[in-house]
């Protein structure tokens, strides 16, 4: 196949027998990849044996995309699934062919919703094509002929022809420009809980993460990185490991330390014992409480950018009684259980390229800025991640592999983080500091919110975009777009730049302002003596997207039998947030004993993506931000001292583990009309309904995470 | 230093100290085993060690001198997958994956000695890390397992 390039076949070839699981066909049996198969688009080859390869152009780090991706143009297409291969696309083949497969990136949980449309299309255009390559076949018109599980039937003469026989007279066609598609609700494939297409060989061990390139010659390198944020290298004494057994070279890059050899475990040792001498600039002595304070000027900044002003909320404030709170969430690194991971093969005129990356196209423009090369000289194979969270899309890790490559040409250098350099030169989901202050009415509903938001901007700050009117979208996240019927409403935002590297964390902003309006609100609904379900439900205005939030509401508190009595001792609570697309809600029940032990009995979680292309994996990615949000809501937080992080590793970074896993009961009311994302927005309610539940079982408001803070542990389960 | 390692023999000249997850991965191109936290915390480095679990990251490989090691490439028998691979298949456990060859192993151990574990059982042998948050679909799929096992005899 021509997008094979011969890098990747030495890959193969290098993988053994394990190369098919890579890139071809995950769980369909195998069959030789016929030399005469046919491309009838860009997505689609059609094989004389009637096996069809789709390709698949995002990344996948667990999110499952690459089974529901294809799925979709499966759908269209009118294919046996079961004959169907996945192939990944290489990002330089993207731009070979001038984007023909659109953004890379697996980021912001949008595969589904940003490519849907194009998927669609180009299943349905292949299967227009098909049907009229048989139509020309038979002598009849298109109208006449159907296609069906790969075949192109005339139902009048009963004659069929099969993809394989039609798919070279197909390619052949202009493709059409009127492309319409089904209507979901007639879908056969899509809609239906599928096994993921990548399972069976991680089951088996035999898919290769980005950990696992194994090249002829590979030598493996280990860094250092400047403990304090923006430090520099000074001097590096390597005497005492530079004869050591496969000890290959000693790198000074300045802002990180390289020791390259013949095995990571050598290459990790070896740089403990390289005598490194760090310029750590003017941060050295910067700690928590310090960067505590820059956050609390913000809350009394004079000039804030102005996010979201509806009516004339500092006057309805100053003529009422105020309601007053603050809310801090911390930073929280990633702590993927893949680190950090990129290999190089720096060659003459030639970089090659292999990561665990979430946007294989961000990768090559930063390979080839690094390596000063034009972009058509780098070739990027985007490995199975073992988790991405949002880590993996900045490419950091990308250009210290270019740049340690770059010093040994000619041999392909893996550049592996070990846990310690992961935990502390993250991109930290970035704490937030928030004041919310709101008035009442006679009933208690709000009349006036204000929100200060103090934080940092990740698109200021790691992505240097400029912010229009001075506003960063995932800082205010939730508050600008709140759906609740609050006449006056001032968003406002005070940008803190610290020296903390920031990045996006799943969920982003909904990872944590969700916790603030939703408990603030939960707050209020206490203050009026009213139901919190009840007193969201009417300040929801009628309007499409807050009947939505009504919609899901409804949903979970029905499915968590909401207002039904509990047994003593255990308290409910309940949010709901948009986000990414969809729509969510959580109910959460929970006791607390005298000891501060939580036990959570129950936890409903559910979600409206709009369409659900593959339940069972929606339901999946529901449990696992359940997971994901417990263990930062218990337990995460970074703290800072002389500069640096303090936290290293899973011993002092604390998981939620099997214990601990309480009953999670999910729910994925889809109501159709819209595409919204899968993978981040559950995490949203869940600290929130959480909180409120705490409030409701304590009578105390939890207004800070994490809850190990307040003196609070999760019990067993 | 001798290794027995899914069903083949390798010789290997390497500090002793090294730890065994490094001596397959870098060594023997055996990548089933996981680096994850190189402290024992987490799990995803988990091989069986004469049937045993252990953290591979932290065992030294000269601990492992002529006994048999399996990794998660060498748990099926000729093809044919064990009923924990085919569990963790039929309930779609793994998200990322990474963590789940581990997971896999210790679930094999676990069965070995208990073959109807209880939750309380499942609670104190499954003590990996998961960042994807598999973990209902891993004590369903054990459950499944040991029920499947158990059909058989």
């Amino acid at each position: 196949m021509n997008h094979l390039s011969i890098n990747r076949r030495l890959f193969l070839q290098v993988s053994g027998s394990t190369a098919a699981t890579l890139s071809l066909g995950f769980v369909w049996p195998q069959s030789a990849v016929a030399a005469d198969s046919t491309e009838v688009n860009a997505w689609i080859d059609i094989h004389p044996d009637e096996s069809v390869v789709i390709r698949y152009a995002r990344t996948e780090m667990g999110q499952g995309s690459r089974t529901s991706a294809p799925m979709l143009i499966a759908e269209e297409l009118e294919v046996d699934w079961k004959k169907v291969r996945i192939v990944d696309v290489p990002a330089h083949d993207n731009l070979r062919r001038k984007r023909v497969y659109g953004d890379m990136a697996s980021v912001g949980s949008r595969t589904i919703r940003n490519s849907q449309d194009y998927l669609r299309k180009a299943g349905a255009a292949a299967r227009i094509m098909l049907v009229e390559a048989a139509a020309q076949r038979f002598g009849v018109s298109a109208s006449e002929c159907k296609a069906s599980m790969g075949m192109v039937v005339h139902s009048a003469s009963g004659k069929k022809l099969s993809y394989g026989q039609l798919a070279g007279d197909a390619a052949k066609l202009t493709p059409p420009k009127d492309i319409p598609l089904k209507d979901p609700k007639t879908w056969t494939l899509a809609g239906k809980s599928l096994p993921r297409v990548d399972i069976a060989d991680i089951v088996t061990g035999k898919i290769r993460y980005g950990v696992d390139v194994q090249l002829p010659g590979m030598l493996h390198a280990a860094i250092a990185q400047s403990p304090v944020f923006g430090g520099k290298a000074t001097t590096v004494d390597s005497s005492k490991v530079d004869n050591r057994r496969g000890i290959v070279k000693v790198i000074n890059l300045g802002e990180f330390v390289a020791v390259v050899a013949d095995n990571w475990w050598r290459a990790k040792e070896a740089l403990r014992d390289v005598s490194i001498e760090w310029d750590n600039g003017k941060n050295g002595a910067v700690n928590s409480a310090q960067i505590m304070q820059v956050y609390r000027d913000g809350l009394s900044h004079k000039e804030p950018a102005i996010a979201r002003n509806d009516g004339d909320t500092l006057a309805a404030l100053a003529a009422g009684q105020v309601v007053e709170a603050e809310y801090y969430t911390p930073y929280l690194a990633h702590a993927t259980m893949e680190p950090m991971v990129c290999t190089a093969m720096w060659t003459e005129n030639q970089l090659d390229i292999w990561a665990s990356t979430q946007n294989p196209e961000s990768t090559l423009t930063a390979a080839a800025s690094t390596a000063d090369i034009a972009q058509e000289k780098v070739r990027v194979y985007a490995m199975q991640m073992g988790g991405g969270l949002g880590r993996k899309s900045p490419q950091d890790f990308t250009r210290q592999a270019v740049a340690i490559a770059m010093q040994i040409p000619g041999k392909p250098i893996k550049l592996m983080w070990s846990r310690e350099e992961d935990m502390q030169h993250d991109l930290y989901r970035p704490a937030s500091l928030v004041r919310m202050r709101a008035t009442v009415d006679q009933v208690g509903k709000p009349n006036a919110l204000h929100v200060r938001v103090s934080a940092p901007s990740l698109f200021s700050q790691l992505l240097r975009m400029p912010l229009q009117n001075g506003v960063d979208q995932q800082a205010v996240a939730c508050f600008n777009d709140h759906p609740y019927a609050i006449p006056n409403t001032l968003v406002d935002f005070a940008i803190r730049t610290t020296h903390v590297p920031v990045g996006f964390w799943r969920t982003v902003g909904h990872s944590q302002n969700p916790f603030v309006r939703e408990c603030f609100l939960d707050e209020l609904a206490h203050a009026a003596g009213q139901d919190p379900l009840a007193y969201r439900l009417s300040l929801l205005p009628d309007n499409e997207k807050a009947n939505r939030d009504k919609s899901i509401l409804q949903a979970v508190a029905k499915a968590a039998d909401w207002g039904k009595p509990l047994p003593k001792g255990v308290h409910r609570g309940i949010a709901s947030v948009d986000g990414y697309g969809s729509w969510t809600a959580c109910v959460c029940e929970v006791s607390v004993n005298a000891r501060g032990e939580v036990k959570i009995h129950r936890i409903v979680i559910g979600i409206d993506p709009g369409y659900a292309v593959n339940p069972d994996n929606i339901n999946a990615q529901l449990q696992g931000s359940v997971v994901h949000g417990l263990t930062a809501i218990f337990w995460g937080e970074m703290t800072f001292k002389d500069g640096r992080v303090e936290q290293s590793n899973f011993h002092d970074y604390r998981m939620m583990r099997m214990n601990e896993m309480p009953k999670v009961e999910t729910v994925i009311a889809a109501t159709g009309g819209f595409w919204g994302g899968v993978g981040e927005p559950a995490q949203a309610p869940l600290a929130p309904a959480l909180g409120n539940a705490l409030f409701a079982a304590t009578g105390k408001r939890i207004r800070s995470l994490p809850l190990k803070n307040h003196g609070l542990s999760l019990a067993r389960a | 230093m001798k290794l027995h390692v899914n069903g083949k023999n390798h010789e290997l000249d390497v500090e002793p100290e090294m730890p065994l997850l490094w001596a397959l991965r870098d060594e023997l191109d055996i990548k089933g085993p996981k680096y994850g936290c190189g402290i024992a915390q987490c799990g995803a480095c988990t091989v069986l060690l004469n049937g045993e679990p252990v953290r591979s990251c932290s065992y030294p490989v000269s601990s492992a001198d002529g006994q048999k090691v399996v990794s998660i490439e060498g748990l099926a028998d000729k093809g044919k997958l064990h009923a924990v691979q085919q569990a963790w298949i039929d309930h779609q456990v793994p998200q990322c994956g990474y963590c789940q060859g581990g997971q896999i192993l210790a679930a094999v151990a676990l069965l070995k000695k208990k073959p109807k574990p209880t939750d309380q059982d499942i609670d104190a042998a499954m003590t990996h890390i998961c960042r994807c948050g598999t973990y209902a679909r891993i004590r369903t799929a054990i459950h499944a397992a040991a029920r499947q096992a158990g059909g058989k005899s």
